[in-house]
């Protein structure tokens, strides 16, 4: 029935009325249910096909039963039968059935900002439930970023978009391609003037090649991409370097001084999780290889890769400019005549004439660089201005990286014929066109800009100035709410494609379940919209495939490249460049941009930098749980962001943590909450993208602020002129660790690469500040001790050894242990993730993680120490430590916690009562309760997530991670059967069981396995001088040791660092 | 001989003298009959009254909330309280041992005093006992309901199971389980046995038939021959020798539940004894908060009297002295341990988030019971009741520092947190309040609340004295 023509007008008055009585977590669909006329209600009785409430009769009955059925098929509960019928191939372990309870493992790609991470996904029966890096992906060798672990949650998210929409009334996918094909064909006759496509960033040649033929058919029409977090900057800069825009692979592996110019390049960008990867293995110190890199970090806001630096500079962000070219002046690349303007002096500026400490920065910098030639390099952030990253490719050129530490490669993204790929400025033209009525047809295939769109293009505004839109997405988000048509996008794992990652290497994308809500991709919609014939996203892809690859068995080739996850000899090939002549930039470079006004104004107001947010990026995550409850890395909030400050600014202008203020910047204002930040440069306030959804769906609408709200097309960056005004309210922010410090323990060990090379064992015992030494249980030799030292060290070990009233714990066969290498760990957060994927932990919410009560079995601990304005960061992977005597067994009253052979510390959910008392006498709480029934709404869509190895734990029950046991186990009975097959005992290899964790680390920092086999890779980890156990002074023998954090300082800078210490030290005792 | 005369005259008089000094344990004039009509008329003839209607009505309320938040809880999940992780344990622990605590004071009253023939305990014993006995039915309540899953708390206990396991011996828990109930057994049947004569008394003297039959049942035939009060003496000396070692172990077991951990603020050999004075300590506060308003509203003065308040008063302050010992001690063992996280703990306590806290506990406890040094403190009952709530209040504050401010920060810096309870937590400890209250109530209403047959011998002990003094 059609409701329009039968409904009486809708009372508006009575509308408002009830919208705004009605409180809390009320969802309404449209317009018609929340003003609840007979009409609607109607529908909604008869939203079942005809005859589905007929009960009366046994064959109405019958039908219902068959259409509920098909409902619950539709919802996914049937996951067998949701295998698509195109062929897809899997990985590794190929046999020729499933085998129930069997998982099998697909190899695909994941996107964020169009560029591809290879992925393997575990399959359970046809529903994915988990993702492991790809080892033959170059990406990814076999490691995963955060986001990347995250995705099979977004696909199984109920809030995902279900039906097509026609102004918000449901319609079908048949209506909407009849209406937007007479659309298109309407703009024919104008060679397709009027028709506009706006995709986010397209590096999938597929798609790039139907959006070719569209536009070579109808050569008037648009192509536009957007997306917040680009490269803009980058592509200016490359096009002012090189006169053409080519785009950086760094080779970090083969690096040995690096210098990070604001940049993130390891946690967030193309390739990370590789970087990350290579940037561990070049600065692993171990007794056979004590040597490492050396990283330089000049930042504005404190990211991890900062915290990872050897050297971290403060520095605003509109001073990196200035550091980059005074850094290139140094090493003899400034045009003639340059000399560095000089500035007033003050916090957060670069001033190497008055401040001696950045003089030795650039002094040190240049040396180190000099001497390093051929294996430096220089990395610009993504965010800072074209003349950074032009300064950062002269100076690469200039030291012999390219071709060494740094490649060139033609952009990835798909380049619109004669488009600009200035994303900004082609959002903007689009902005225009809509203003100047000139847009017919608008396809968005991807993507929120209604909500990300720079504030000044007033694109929520503009956008239903179009005749015909169309917006594709898995979310009815603020985007679909001002287009006349919203189609549900079909999720990455639900659908065909293919993608280019950080080096151009393609992956053919397969879906892993056919779509839960009748999703389409992309290729589909363009083929659906632009073909003759309609084709499937399946047929799309290969044909285009087919077409590329004429020659030889094409199926083989196909067969190859999807069971393998990687497209054979397709990474991009490297562009050689020449550098620009330093006079020619002298006018876009080396010159000073005009300031808005003098440096005594601008130095009044402060400076506004954006970023995505590190957890749910440009708002793409906010409605998802994972990630919104992973405390953010550094700042450790969860479920908000927040206005990020220094303590010395914070200080300044008296603002307490939490406390709301309202930030001016141009003629706009927005509200956000104040956040510390140890490390955070000061004078700038960093604002976090991605929050203040609107219609994100039920975890993240109406959660933190929305920073688009004063990000403009001009300085979508950064910018000055920010002004902060208090309000004198506080907010209520939730943070998993509110405490900077260590409190002079010692927790988290460190050392330096001299002094490691004096005494391999010293950064084990480095103790921070100035409390006395614990005892530890491994007695190094410190230097040459005296004889009567060790004699009191032999003592003090026997004694400890037999200090506890139980017998020593017995290995008999496996003994398995973990290592944790302080060094390499970055503080990602995606083993994190991995691990609430694999362990089937809960979201808590916000109000629970105010509460203490986050359900991580595996978090990541941050301390400072050092002085607050700079501190160094250091970060411990914290999970459960498996003692040998753990305190934890010994007080359960009902022996549901217990220790095995093998040395793994387990729980058993079906025995625990609850007592907590576990939770109490653990050292190192990592164990996790559930206070509540954490699965009240199970559907059995959200259940399919569930790892089926993995038991989901009821209300009233500790948890806490076992190694990973599942996977121990599996591999133990696979070493059975191979045992009675070949008729004596087979161990399980070394490297045969992966904990989640270990699988996700990038930096390889987690080693698991055997520690009874010498030969293991954890048994040579923990035989390293640098292993610690942490708290065995309390006798609890953990079977997770660390490996202490050895850094690599320059012997003078760090002596000038430590003369020009300023600021309080990070506080030791917080009463 | 006349030396030996003059001697024992002289001692004689020392004896009267002291006795001057002192109030009388029953004030002069009672003999049998009166002591029997004033007490048990409380029961049988005084009626319900509107002052006991309105306090039972008050404390039923009570008692209804903590239903509803029992029910709460229950279905809900303890995550209506306030604990988290780090702080696993809160308000229900600290209600379990504050309420342990003070049924320490009936068992040492009745128990301990009787075999050591202090007779003055008579006229408090009984409803001593029964504030232990509901003391001990409000402090069951807690670690039933603090368990995260408590339908099964029988796995607790060592039963023949179909999954062939027992209980964890080595956890204190178990401990608990055993030291709980058998204290709360022998606290019963002690009181019930020291019952019997008094149920034959007011089975004897009422009227009502129904209450004759309820008071006839209890009584097991209770006819007072002398072959009967030769087994009953046997029998309750026997069970007060049973009970006299609990005294000691039930709260040296709820001692070591936190003395067995490894938190340091926990982990210190002083725990058991310095409880076992702190359960006394709250215990005789209690006895005294309830002793005051009672012998005030039922006219007891004359067997509740000043000897009984004094001698109370200085085991309050006894105690109070050997509880402030053990704040002293666990501060010095702080400092003198040289273990960082002992030393943290102690400075945490004092200077840390629970400051206020930790300065009323020291202010309730160790300072405000010195004013009991004074004889004329402790003979002015206002202020006596003053302390002894304030006693109690800084007992439960104790409990309150040594649980949270242990659990909030430990080892590591990056897990420390902080707790408060939820209006759940404080709807059942209020809610245990109106329990018990509810029951003293019932207990007042139905039963004489001080043993007649104890005080008769009592006066007939005081005759027989004054006898032979006239004989004399």
């Amino acid at each position: 029935m059609n409701s329009s023509d039968s409904a009486a007008p809708i009372d508006l008055a009575a509308l408002n009325r009830r919208a705004a009585s009605s409180t809390g977590r009320t969802y309404w669909k449209s317009l018609e249910e929340l003003a609840q006329t007979p009409e609607f209600r109607e529908r909604v009785v008869r939203e079942f096909p005809q005859g589905a409430s007929e009960w009366d009769d046994a064959l109405g009955r019958r039908k219902f039963l068959a259409l509920m059925g098909a409902s619950l098929g539709l919802a996914g509960l049937a996951g067998c039968n949701r295998q698509p019928p195109e062929e897809i191939y899997p990985y590794v372990r190929a046999p020729e059935f499933i085998v129930p309870g069997k998982p099998l493992f697909f190899a695909t790609a994941l996107t964020l900002g169009g560029v591809g991470s290879g992925v393997l996904v575990e399959s359970h029966m046809g529903r994915p439930t988990k993702i492991e890096g790809n080892p033959e992906h170059p990406g990814s060798l076999g490691t995963t970023d955060l986001f990347t672990q995250a995705a099979v949650l977004s696909m199984y998210d109920p809030d995902r978009s279900q039906v097509v929409l026609n102004i918000g009334e449901i319609d079908t996918w048949e209506a909407c391609v009849r209406d937007l094909r007479a659309a298109i064909e309407a703009t024919r006759p104008r060679q397709g003037r009027g028709l506009h496509i706006l995709s986010e960033t397209v590096t999938s040649p597929a798609l790039a090649d139907q959006l070719a033929k569209i536009l070579g058919d109808l050569p008037q029409a648009v192509w536009h991409q957007y997306e917040p977090v680009n490269r803009d900057a980058e592509r200016a800069g490359a096009t002012l370097a090189f006169g053409s825009d080519v785009q950086p692979v760094y080779h970090l592996d083969r690096a040995e001084v690096i210098v990070s110019l604001d940049s993130d390049f390891l946690t967030s960008g193309p390739g990370c999780a590789r970087y990350q990867h290579d940037f561990a293995d070049a600065r692993r110190v171990r007794q056979t290889s004590p040597r490492m890199n050396r990283l330089y970090a000049v930042e504005s806001t404190p990211t991890l890769t900062g915290a990872s630096a050897d050297h971290r500079l403060p520095l605003r962000a509109a001073e990196i400019v200035r550091f980059a070219r005074a850094l290139a002046g140094r090493l003899g690349l400034a045009p003639q005549g340059f000399s560095p303007a000089s500035t007033v002096e003050s916090p957060g500026r670069f001033d190497p004439e008055h401040n001696a400490l950045h003089a030795a920065w650039l002094e040190a910098l240049a040396d180190d660089l000099q001497r390093q030639r051929g294996t430096a390099l220089v990395v610009a952030g993504a965010h800072q201005s074209p003349a950074v990253h032009a300064l950062a490719h002269l100076m690469n050129s200039a030291l012999g990286a390219v071709g060494t530490t740094v490649t060139y490669i033609a952009p990835l993204e798909a380049q619109p014929k004669g488009a600009s790929t200035d994303q900004t400025a082609s959002l903007a033209a689009l902005a225009e066109a809509l203003e100047q009525d000139e847009v017919d047809v608008l396809l968005i295939l991807g993507g929120n800009p209604v909500y990300t769109a720079p504030v000044d293009l007033r694109f929520g505004a503009r956008l239903p100035e179009a005749k015909q839109s169309l917006h594709l997405s898995l979310y009815a988000d603020e985007t679909s709410a001002v287009c006349e048509w919203h189609v549900p996008a079909a999720h990455e794992l639900e659908s065909w494609g293919d993608v280019r990652a950080y080096d151009g290497t393609v992956t053919i994308q397969q879906p892993l379940i056919a779509p839960l809500f009748n999703g389409r991709s992309s290729y589909e919609m363009l083929s659906a919209l632009f073909d003759s014939s309609p084709r499937s996203t399946y047929d799309v892809v290969k044909d285009y495939w087919r077409g590329q690859r004429m020659d030889g068995d094409f199926e083989r080739f196909w067969q190859t490249s999807v069971h393998d996850g990687v497209v054979a000899d397709t990474a991009a090939t490297v562009r050689p460049v020449t550098a620009a002549a330093a006079n020619s930039l002298r006018d876009t470079v080396w010159s000073e941009a005009p300031s808005a006004g003098s440096d005594e104004k601008r130095s009044a107001k402060l400076e506004i930098i954006f970023r995505p947010d590190p957890t749910i990026w440009d708002g793409r995550f906010a409605n998802h749980g994972w990630l919104q409850e992973l405390a953010k890395p550094l700042m450790k909030l969860s479920w908000d962001n927040a206005a990020l400050v220094g303590p010395a600014t914070a200080d300044r202008l008296k603002l307490a943590n939490t406390e709301i203020v309202e930030l001016r910047y141009g003629d706009r204002k927005i509200e956000a909450p104040i956040w510390v930040l140890p490390g955070h440069v000061d004078d700038s306030v960093t604002v976090l993208l991605g929050y203040g959804r609107t219609r994100a769906g039920r975890i993240g609408t109406g959660i933190g602020y929305d920073a688009y709200r004063l990000r403009t097309s001009d300085a979508p960056s950064f910018d000055d002129g920010l002004e902060l005004v208090k309000t004198g309210r506080k907010a209520m922010l939730a943070a998993t660790d509110l405490h900077w410090s260590m409190e002079g323990r010692n927790i988290v060990r460190s050392g330096t690469l001299d002094e490691y090379r004096l005494d391999p064992a010293s950064p084990a015992h480095a103790h921070h500040e100035e409390s006395g030494e614990p005892q530890n249980d491994k007695e190094h030799n410190h230097g040459e001790p005296s004889h009567e030292q060790e004699v009191h060290a032999e003592v003090a070990h026997a004694e400890h050894e037999h200090a506890s009233l139980y017998p020593p714990f017995k290995d008999t066969g496996y003994a398995w242990g973990m290592s944790i290498d302080l060094g390499a760990c970055t503080g990602c957060s995606a083993c994190v993730i991995a691990c609430q994927a694999e362990n089937n932990s809960p979201v808590v919410g916000k109000d629970a993680v105010m509460r203490s009560r986050e359900m991580h079995w595996l978090r990541i601990d941050r301390y400072y120490s050092g002085q607050l304005d700079n501190p160094e960061v250091l970060h411990q992977p914290m999970l459960c430590q498996q003692c040998e005597q753990a305190p934890c067994e010994v007080v359960c009253p009902v022996a549901a916690t217990t220790h095995s052979p093998e040395g793994l510390n387990e729980m058993t959910y079906n025995r625990c009562v609850g007592t907590r008392y576990c939770s109490n006498n653990c050292p190192y709480k990592v164990r996790r309760f559930n206070f509540f029934n954490y699965h009240p709404d199970e559907t059995p869509l959200t259940a399919m997530i569930y790892n089926p190895d993995v038991t989901v734990r009821s209300r009233g029950v500790m948890e806490k991670c076992t190694f990973c046991v599942q996977r121990i186990n599996e591999a133990k009975i696979a070493a059975d059967v191979e045992s009675s097959r070949v008729g004596h005992q087979v161990k399980v290899a070394d490297g045969g069981i992966v904990t989640a964790c270990q699988a996700a680390c990038p930096s390889g920092a987690i080693v698991f396995g055997d520690v009874n086999d010498p030969k293991s890779r954890v048994s040579q980890a923990k035989a390293e001088p640098t292993d610690y156990g942490l708290l065995t002074e309390l006798n609890t023998h953990p079977r997770v040791t660390y490996l202490a954090r050895v850094r690599n300082p320059q012997a003078a800078l760090l002596a000038a660092e430590e003369q020009h210490r300023t600021g309080p030290a990070v506080r030791e005792n917080i009463y | 001989m006349s030396d030996d005369h003059d001697h024992m005259e002289h001692a004689g008089e020392a004896q009267a003298a002291v006795e001057d000094r002192r109030a009388p344990v029953v004030e002069p004039g009672h003999t049998f009959g009166s002591v029997t009509d004033k007490i048990s008329s409380i029961v049988l003839t005084r009626g319900v009254q509107r002052g006991w209607v309105l306090g039972f009505a008050i404390a039923f309320s009570l008692t209804m909330m903590l239903l509803y938040a029992i029910t709460m809880t229950v279905v809900e999940g303890v995550g209506l309280w306030g604990i988290n992780i780090p702080v696993g344990w809160g308000f229900a622990i600290v209600n379990f041992v504050w309420w342990i605590g003070i049924g320490h004071a009936g068992t040492l009253i009745s128990a301990v005093l009787l075999l050591l023939h202090q007779e003055w305990r008579t006229s408090i014993n009984r409803f001593a006992e029964a504030m232990t006995l509901f003391a001990v039915a409000c402090a069951g309540i807690f670690p039933l309901l603090h368990l995260g899953r408590p339908w099964v708390f029988y796995w607790l206990f060592p039963y023949p199971n179909t999954m062939t396991i027992w209980p964890q011996f080595r956890s204190p828990l178990i401990w608990d389980v055993f030291a709980v109930s058998t204290y709360g057994t022998v606290s019963l049947l002690f009181w019930y046995v020291g019952l019997i004569p008094d149920l034959a008394t007011l089975r004897d003297r009422t009227g009502n038939r129904l209450a004759k039959v309820v008071y006839g049942f209890m009584a097991m035939g209770w006819r007072g021959s002398a072959a009967h009060w030769k087994r009953y003496h046997t029998a309750y000396t026997l069970l007060a020798g049973l009970a006299t070692p609990l005294v000691v172990s039930v709260h040296t077991v709820v001692g070591l539940d936190f003395a067995s951990g490894i938190v340091p603020g926990w982990h210190s050999t002083i725990f058991p004894p310095y409880f076992v004075a702190g359960a006394i300590y709250s215990g005789f506060a209690m006895v005294m908060t309830l002793a005051i308003p009672m012998r005030w509203a039922y006219g007891l003065e004359d067997f509740i009297t000043l000897r009984h308040l004094d001698n109370m008063a200085k085991i309050i302050l006894a105690t109070g002295m050997i509880v402030s010992y053990g704040y002293l001690m666990e501060a010095f063992f702080g400092w003198y341990s040289m273990n960082e996280y002992e030393q943290y703990v102690t400075l945490n306590r004092a200077l840390g988030a629970y400051r206020y806290q930790y300065w009323w506990l020291v202010f309730c406890n160790a300072i405000a019971p010195q004013l009991l040094w004074f004889s004329r403190v402790r003979r002015t009952i206002p202020v006596l009741f003053v302390i002894c709530i304030i006693v109690n209040t800084g007992m439960w504050l104790e409990r309150y520092i040594i649980v949270v401010t242990s659990l909030h920060r430990d080892y590591l810096p990056s897990s420390w947190g902080m707790y408060a309870g939820t209006r759940w937590d404080w709807m059942i400890y209020a809610g245990t309040l109106g329990l018990f209250l509810t029951l003293m109530f019932l207990f007042i209403r139905l039963l004489p609340m001080i043993s007649i047959f104890e005080m008769r011998e009592l006066v007939a002990h005081k005759e027989g004295e004054r006898a032979a003094a006239d004989v004399e």
